[in-house]
């Protein structure tokens, strides 16, 4: 069965993010780039399928200037088979690329779609929600375990109180959490193996995909800071603290 | 305006997670309706129609609502939705699940974990795992929203009067099936409503010491946490996790043992009001966020303090 993979540039999760201090957005000038997290577990993922014989073809797609070519690679690296990049320099929310996800899905047919939760940037957690929705396919989010047998995949899901399993029809979505499985790192032969790997360029206009949102981003502030407070010497100190001062317990 | 908010619940009781986002519905104006969609779910009705704010409540009583399966439930919220100005659910991963799938019914962007309400097409809600607050404006047609409940006061529980109206609606995709679930049982409180929570960290070593985190807990009456890192080493489930990418939690103490305080962790503790870092590292970063900082081996703090409380 042929699995599409989506996934998205982001700032790398080590990098500590700065607001611009004209509070339009975060400052992204220079800042190390890579895969999203949660994107890169949902690569592994479908790179395990390929490996027990239930996937036959991995499609890596994602969103975005050219420079986004570059988490294509990085997933052709770890095993995708081809990639698609859906070229535009417009900032996309979710519903535009929910959009531009359904038209490739349904150019490509794949048995199972395979997204990150949220992407560590916007943290929405939408996308594979949205895309299931437009495309009348069930949905496994948040998975820590996927299981394809007999026309149908087993999704346990990381709910608030424990887990939860649903039985899926395929074609289906499966968005990842994190204990889903440690993706691997790739090796320089697949490094060097993933520069020849065919990569097809596409835009939203070829897909007839409006991708103007409704939300515009009115401002970006920093939190407020949290004040150190003070150390404490010993366990009856912090106690009594926490009992006169704080009045807490 | 009109909201329609989604009601969280286990068909038998209202989650408290739905009291807070009722609280962000008044704070848009306008009349609130609760929905609750589920199976034999009459007592959560009568649970919300006691909410202070809120103007009606509408059931969707059918066995397709059983297990809040999204593909069916985000159609019947679609269809009784698309006539309100807004649509609010809480942020919990039933809600995370649910609300894009509606979002996309409808032809429309979603937001996602707001923290304040500016006016009634303007939220604030936190990007980049809290490091930064970005204010967005909507001019959908149907504003649909997710809603962090630590961020909102829960509306009174009891005061409010609502009408109860039946819906016939009954919606099944066939796409999807439930299976089975596996819920942590605990006497401890909720982790997202506790008043005190206290967290280890990869300080705690290995599950076993997790013991005298539960023994202080216990003596508090306080939920327990963890950070990721000690959800990865294995020690605990992935359900007591604290941070960006488990639980947002905000009580009144927050006791973190053994946690560095990875940015990660940070965003989903900070909002806390009174936090407690007990640490062996006095660099660890934790104690730059900490009101109350001990420098001292966990091993003999913890059990100390338990005793001592």
């Amino acid at each position: 069965m042929k699995v599409l993979v989506a996934v998205k540039r982001v700032i790398d999760y080590n990098v500590k993010v700065r607001v611009k201090s004209d509070n339009t957005d975060v400052d992204l000038t220079n800042v190390k780039m890579a895969i999203n997290p949660f994107c890169e577990i949902a690569v592994e993922e479908a790179v395990r399928l390929k490996e027990q014989g239930v996937a036959t073809e991995i499609v890596v797609v994602s969103m975005g200037p050219k420079a986004c070519q570059e988490q294509i690679r990085t997933a052709l690296a770890l095993g995708a088979d081809r990639g698609i990049q859906v070229e535009t320099e417009d900032k996309l929310d979710s519903l535009a690329v929910a959009k531009l996800l359904k038209a490739v899905y349904e150019e490509e047919k794949p048995e199972l779609v395979i997204l990150g939760k949220q992407a560590i940037d916007s943290d929405n957690n939408q996308t594979g929600q949205m895309l299931a929705a437009l495309a009348g396919l069930p949905q496994g989010t948040f998975a820590s375990e996927v299981k394809v047998a007999d026309g149908k995949v087993n999704v346990t899901r990381e709910i608030d109180g424990g887990l939860q399993t649903v039985a899926l029809n395929l074609p289906a979505i499966v968005t990842t959490d994190l204990r889903l499985n440690e993706p691997r790192y790739a090796s320089l032969p697949n490094i060097m193996k993933a520069k020849r790997k065919p990569l097809a360029v596409k835009t939203p206009a070829e897909y007839g995909v409006e991708t103007a949102s409704t939300i515009t981003q009115l401002k970006v502030e920093a939190p407020a800071e949290r004040q150190a407070g003070i150390k404490v010497g010993s366990v009856d100190e912090l106690v009594e603290k926490l009992k006169n001062e704080a009045k807490v317990i | 305006m009109s909201i329609l908010v989604i009601a969280e619940h286990d068909n038998a009781s209202l989650n408290a997670a739905t009291l807070a986002v009722v609280t962000a519905a008044k704070a848009v104006g306008g009349d609130v309706d609760v929905l609750v969609a589920g199976t034999s779910c009459g007592s959560v009705a009568e649970a919300a129609a006691q909410v202070d704010g809120v103007s009606k409540v509408l059931v969707a009583d059918s066995a397709s609502f059983e297990n809040q399966l999204a593909e069916n439930v985000s159609l019947l919220i679609a269809e009784v939705g698309k006539d309100y100005s807004h649509i609010m659910a809480p942020a919990t991963t039933n809600g995370k699940n649910i609300l894009p799938r509606v979002a996309a019914l409808l032809d429309v962007d979603q937001i996602s974990d707001i923290v304040s309400v500016e006016s009634a097409d303007t939220f604030k809600r936190p990007i980049y795992a809290g490091n930064a607050i970005a204010t967005v404006q909507s001019s959908a047609a149907v504003k649909v929203i997710t809603v962090r409940g630590t961020a909102f006061d829960k509306a009174a529980a009891t005061g409010g009067s609502a009408a109860v109206e039946q819906l016939g609606a009954a919606h099944d995709a066939g796409t999807s099936a439930f299976v089975g679930e596996e819920l942590a049982k605990s006497d401890r409180p909720e982790l997202a409503a506790a008043g005190i929570v206290v967290s280890g960290g990869r300080g705690m070593g290995n599950g076993e010491n997790f013991e005298i985190l539960y023994s202080l807990a216990d003596k508090l009456g306080a939920a327990v946490g963890a950070s990721r890192a000690a959800v990865d080493a294995g020690f605990v489930p992935n359900d007591m996790q604290v941070g960006q990418t488990g639980k947002i939690v905000a009580p009144e103490l927050y006791v973190a043992v053994g946690i560095s305080g990875a940015i990660q962790h940070l965003a989903g503790m900070k909002e806390s009001k009174i936090i407690v870092a007990i640490n062996k590292d006095e660099e660890a970063p934790i104690f730059q966020v900490a009101d109350y900082g001990l420098v001292a081996d966990l091993f003999e703090a913890v059990p100390e303090m338990t005793g001592k409380v």
